[in-house]
């Protein structure tokens, strides 16, 4: 095909919009309204994944050693349990620097009942232990009985119920976002593959006078293709553009109303959510334009 | 040339549209296919451009064989046919000149040529003051010009008019009859189907005359034979 039949075909597919130009603003208004509804969702969806990250960070495994084990012996096993697949991170807190700071804590503070009461023994002398967070919570259970069946280790302290509530809580959510994605993308696909085939009906005439008086599949298609894609792109950028502008309101919104809660409800910044939204978007919009177009095109042709 | 050899129609609800139809069209002749509603000649019309391919028999046109074109070949035949139809068939939202014009961009006529070659067409059928009119703007004559100018554009080997003065004044007729003769004698072989006795009678052309699918006559300067 040459170059200026190629140009002439993109140039058909932008006048098509004006042309039809209530039909274009249809189908910009639904792939619109499904992105947005998309986008609100994507973005719940990746800061309700990042606070239960958070939360798994924070479910931690306490491990405490036999009394009268060497150093050397702790640091064995530590050794062992920094390999395990469920281990996120690992601190060893001694039993000098737990004195050191759980000490202070005692008696309000006062330091006199302090040296009164221990002098310079550290009551916590047998507590040096190991903090470890997994990366995974659902893992945690398998990790203390591993952990219980170690040599030397005296007590593993977790918190079982807190484990298990997130560990739920996530693959709730998860379950929960694939369904309503799919529902969202198998209602945008509706209803943008319905205002589609009305434009189409309306022009069947068209592209029937076409065929018959000798233009091929591709000079046919094509203008409806560019067009498909120029209304999927506007309909993406569209809901993308607004989305970018809520989503920093709704956050400052959201931490002046709730700032009581913003010790553990943090929100992901803008650009991490929008790296990836932004593409998604576009490519969902430019997806469903060609595919709406050819598609529909193509029952058309066979005149 | 065109030949229609043993052709027949039956759609898939039974009815029999043509019933072993065989006719010859020579290179450069002008034929009235006549008959009356349910004849026969809109299916015949519909075969010529290959909108339908025939239950039996075969289909020539300059020495193709329907039966033998792929569907992505079916392009290059209908490029060769010009074709008139009845209610105009006209692109609604594109101008008079853009209506012609699309018929060479469809064939990647370069554009300085259709800058040069449209305008002249529309002179010929008398439309050169109108080329930015839309079709809503233009009376039944000038859209059936229009559509003539289109299917003339691309210098057709053979031109197929439909009715093509079924919408129109006897005035109006006449003018595109003689624009339709003007072009058989630059040598475009003519097929006009036509309901119109008037015109059949005074132009002494061939007449091939259908009646419920089957030829009932074919004469050479003939005129329009009632059925009954």
């Amino acid at each position: 095909m040459k170059i200026s039949t190629l140009w002439y075909c993109f140039q058909q597919g932008l006048k098509n919009i004006k042309r039809n130009l209530l039909f274009s603003l249809a189908s910009v208004g639904t792939i619109v309204a499904c992105l947005f509804l998309f986008g609100i969702f994507y973005a719940i969806v990746m800061n309700f994944d990042a606070i239960m990250q958070q939360m798994e960070e924070s479910v931690a495994v306490t491990v405490f050693f036999d009394e009268g084990i060497s150093e050397e012996q702790i640091k064995a096993i530590g050794e062992e349990i920094r390999i395990r697949p469920e281990v996120n991170t690992m601190d060893y807190m001694s039993a000098e620097d737990a004195w050191e700071y759980f000490g202070p804590q005692l008696f309000d503070g006062n330091q006199e009942m302090i040296q009164a009461a221990f002098g310079s023994d550290n009551p916590l002398k047998d507590h040096a232990s190991y903090n470890i967070t997994v990366s995974d919570v659902s893992k945690q259970a398998e990790l203390v009985k591993f952990l219980e069946g170690l040599d030397g280790v005296r007590k593993v302290k977790s918190s079982e119920g807190t484990a298990k509530s997130v560990a739920s809580i996530n693959s709730l959510v998860g379950y929960a976002s694939i369904g309503v994605i799919v529902i969202l993308l198998l209602v945008s696909i509706f209803l943008i593959s319905n205002t589609i085939t009305i434009g189409i009906t309306i022009r069947k005439e068209e592209i029937s006078i076409m065929k018959l008086i000798g233009a091929t599949d591709f000079f046919v298609r094509t203008p409806f293709i560019v067009e498909g894609i120029t209304i999927g792109l506007a309909g993406s950028i569209i809901p993308c553009v607004i989305l970018f502008f809520m989503y920093g309101m709704v956050v400052d919104f959201l931490s002046n109303t709730f700032s009581d809660l913003m010790s553990w409800l943090t929100f992901l910044p803008r650009g991490e959510v929008f790296n990836t939204l932004i593409p998604i978007c576009l490519l969902i919009g430019i997806g469903i334009g060609f595919v709406g177009s050819v598609v529909t095109t193509r029952k058309h042709l066979k005149v | 040339m065109l030949v229609l050899d043993h052709v027949t129609m039956k759609y898939p609800t039974g009815t029999t549209a043509l019933n072993d139809v065989s006719i010859t069209i020579e290179k450069g002749e002008f034929v009235f296919i006549v008959g009356s509603s349910g004849s026969g000649k809109t299916t015949l019309m519909k075969l010529l451009l290959k909108e339908l391919d025939p239950t039996s028999g075969s289909i020539q046109i300059n020495g193709k064989d329907y039966a033998k074109v792929k569907r992505k070949d079916i392009p290059k035949i209908r490029r060769d046919i010009g074709v008139v139809f009845q209610n105009f068939r006209l692109l609604k939202d594109r101008n008079v000149y853009e209506n012609v014009a699309f018929a060479q961009r469809i064939v990647e006529t370069p554009p300085r040529y259709i800058r040069r070659q449209v305008p002249s067409m529309l002179t010929l059928v008398g439309l050169g003051d109108k080329y930015k009119s839309y079709p809503k703007e233009l009376s039944g004559g000038e859209q059936q010009r229009v559509a003539l100018a289109r299917a003339l554009v691309n210098n057709p080997s053979i031109l197929l008019a439909d009715e093509p003065t079924g919408n129109l004044d006897p005035k109006n007729s006449w003018d595109i009859m003689n624009l339709l003769e003007e072009v058989n004698k630059r040598g475009t072989t003519v097929v006009v189907v036509t309901h119109n006795r008037e015109i059949v009678n005074a132009m002494k052309k061939r007449v091939v005359t259908l009646k419920k699918g089957t030829i009932v006559s074919d004469v050479k300067k003939g005129g329009y034979i009632d059925e009954d």
